[in-house]
């Protein structure tokens, strides 16, 4: 017997009980829909990871001041200044596959004509872009000039630029931060959020020494060198971790740090933290595809206890047809094609319901979510193998009916 | 007899129901020929049903022979045995059986289904057969919207449609009036007229009437061969 003929008797026989075939396949309908729903969200989720390992910058290397024990009492990361523009400076002298870029952070208000906003100043070196592989949108990086002389020129965040100047070109234009007036130079590219979720475009970048002596300067920093924050990048093509190990040293070296004190520093690997991080929202993804599938096996039981039924009240049927010449692989055919029909069909509502409820998730929750062609065929493909299989045992029970039996059923 | 188109030889059938051997039919010859008309007659449970589905290929015997047509269809398999219901045996049940929310042409058409006819011809042959048993008219209605009279002459066109050798009906007027049963058997009657092998399960003396030889079954056993 052939496919299409097979095809117009189950669509029939679902068409004469349509309320229980739609609730049948409901079962399917969610699995499907919980699969591909599941699955953009974990690959979305995945996507945000990787895409802030790339904005970020890979191969970074992260040192803050570290923890101290000051007469025995031990202090927390970043509670005492302990490294110093120095020691990046000594890093790029030393580590030629590293470059550093020490940087000093604090808030304050800037000003330009009416408008004013609250922002993170951050004083730092030209290396600082190069480190963070953030390229200039507008403008010029600082000069030499400026660097040593503590010129008071300043390069601004797509955030900045959006509150403070209202969209305005900011080239040129005088700012006044903490009161210091500062030429705008720069235009930072658009960055996006951290990994903390916080906005990088938020910032205004200037020269450090301008920074320290003019915006940022506290009278209780110890060391007058001192900076909150190093970034290091190695290079491309180097390995981070003996970059790592080889910054380590030559801060320990530095410091004369004894053999075996504990670093009074703190050295952070970003990339690791990052690969942490991504790993665990893979096996997110992984878990939540896992829990969205057994709803799918489920929606199979509920297909197979529907066939079973429907063999029951269509003994007599079946009955007839063996006795005008159903083979048992034409039966057998049937109910298989009618449990493969509900899931497929099931499976593929639950695919425009999957693919909206995602796009919905994304819209009101504002998730980022990955919607992929695999996944949705994927999903289809595990719906139609759940038909056929929760559809072959009825089937097999249907086919292997005696047709005197049958005939006779009441 | 060399025009014989079935052939019984000491056919047994053994149903085991717990731990009783029920012996349904026991050592059963007979031959039938082409163009017959022959009623089958007996009480219930005397075996004439049995000997029906052992006729019609449904059931298999315990032991013995049957021959059908010269094929030794007590050899067959399932699948060989579907096939020889398709092309060999037209079926009419006592409750027509006919498929629910179906017209009465695909009804008719089912047989063809199995048999691998391609849809045009499906159609026209299931309609000719309609028209044949005087439906021409009512192809498209469907089983509930027909008199059972009328159903039962759907189920005859089915039986009739792959152009088999034999007819077996089974007590086909059971579930009719009495004059629609005369109409039915009349059709029967004007099929065997025309050449058609026709068996009948009754136990209406009436209806084994319009047949020309008559078996009866009693226990298990052919207890009388002769005309009505």
């Amino acid at each position: 017997m052939k496919l299409g003929a097979l095809l117009r008797i189950a669509l029939r026989s679902l068409a004469t009980n349509k309320l229980r075939s739609a609730l049948t396949m409901l079962g399917i309908i969610i699995g499907v829909a919980a699969v591909i729903v599941m699955i953009a969200v974990g690959q979305g989720a995945q996507a945000r990871v990787a895409e802030q390992i790339r904005a970020l910058g890979s191969n970074l290397l992260l040192i803050l001041s570290g923890a101290r024990t000051q007469g025995g009492v031990r202090l927390s990361v970043g509670s005492t200044y302990t490294i110093t523009e120095d020691d990046a400076y000594a890093i790029n002298r030393e580590i030629p596959e590293a470059v550093a870029a020490p940087a000093l952070r604090g808030g304050a208000q800037v000003i330009w004509g009416n408008s004013n906003w609250a922002t993170q100043i951050y004083g730092t070196t030209p290396e600082y872009l190069e480190v963070r592989e953030w390229p200039l949108a507008d403008g010029r990086a600082f000069e030499p000039a400026e660097m040593s002389g503590a010129g008071k020129v300043c390069i601004v965040g797509q955030t900045v630029v959006k509150q403070l100047f209202g969209g305005a070109d900011p080239l040129g234009q005088v700012i006044r931060i903490k009161r210091v007036p500062f030429t705008v130079v720069g235009v930072l590219s658009t960055k996006g959020q951290s990994m903390m979720g916080t906005d990088q475009d938020d910032i205004i970048i200037v020269p450090i020494g301008t920074a320290r002596n003019r915006v940022l300067g506290r009278a209780n920093i110890a060391a007058q060198r001192s900076v909150s924050v190093i970034w290091v990048k190695a290079a491309e093509g180097y390995d981070t971790k003996r970059v790592e190990d080889e910054v380590r040293a030559l801060l320990r070296q530095r410091h004369r740090l004894q053999q075996g004190a504990d670093d009074d520093f703190s050295l952070r690997n970003l990339a690791d933290i990052m690969a942490a991080q991504e790993a665990s929202s893979r096996v997110l993804a992984l878990l939540l595809a896992a829990v969205a599938s057994v709803s799918l096996v489920v929606g199979g039981i509920g297909i197979m206890n529907i066939m079973l039924v429907s063999v029951t009240e269509r003994t007599r049927e079946i009955g007839l047809r063996m006795a005008v010449g159903a083979r048992t692989r034409d039966i057998l055919g049937q109910f298989l094609v009618e449990a493969v029909t509900l899931s497929l069909i099931g499976g593929l509502v639950g695919v425009l319901l999957g693919v909206g409820a995602s796009v919905g998730i994304a819209n009101v929750a504002g998730w980022n979510i990955v919607l992929s062609g695999r996944s949705i065929l994927l999903a289809v493909a595990f719906a139609v193998v759940t038909g056929v299989f929760f559809g072959f045992y009825p089937a097999r029970k249907a086919a292997r009916l005696n047709p005197v039996e049958a005939l006779r059923y009441e | 007899m060399p025009d014989a188109l079935l052939q019984t030889r000491h056919l047994v059938k053994v149903y085991r129901v717990g731990d009783n051997a029920i012996r349904a039919l026991d050592d059963v010859s007979v031959e039938i020929a082409c163009g017959e008309f022959v009623a089958v007659m007996g009480p219930s449970g005397s075996g004439k049903s049995t000997f029906m589905n052992l006729l019609g290929c449904l059931d298999r015997s315990t032991s013995g022979e049957y021959l059908l047509a010269g094929r030794r269809v007590s050899e067959l398999g399932g699948d060989e045995l579907a096939e020889v219901r398709n092309r060999n045996i037209g079926f009419v049940f006592q409750s027509f059986n006919l498929l629910p929310r179906t017209s009465a042409l695909e009804n008719v058409e089912l047989p063809l289904v199995y048999a691998g006819v391609a849809a045009q011809e499906r159609h026209t042959r299931a309609q000719g057969m309609l028209a044949r048993v005087g439906l021409g008219e009512r192809a498209h209605h469907q089983p509930a919207q027909l008199s059972g009279g009328q159903q039962q002459r759907v189920a005859i066109a089915r039986a009739l449609v792959t152009q088999p050798v034999l007819i077996l009906a089974d007590e086909p007027t059971g579930a009719l009036d009495s004059r629609t049963s005369l109409e039915i058997m009349a059709l029967l009657q004007d099929l065997n007229a025309s050449g058609m092998t026709v068996v009948v399960v009754t136990h209406e003396p009436d209806v084994a009437h319009f047949a020309r030889r008559v078996l009866r079954f009693l226990d298990g056993r052919l207890v009388g061969d002769a005309a009505p």
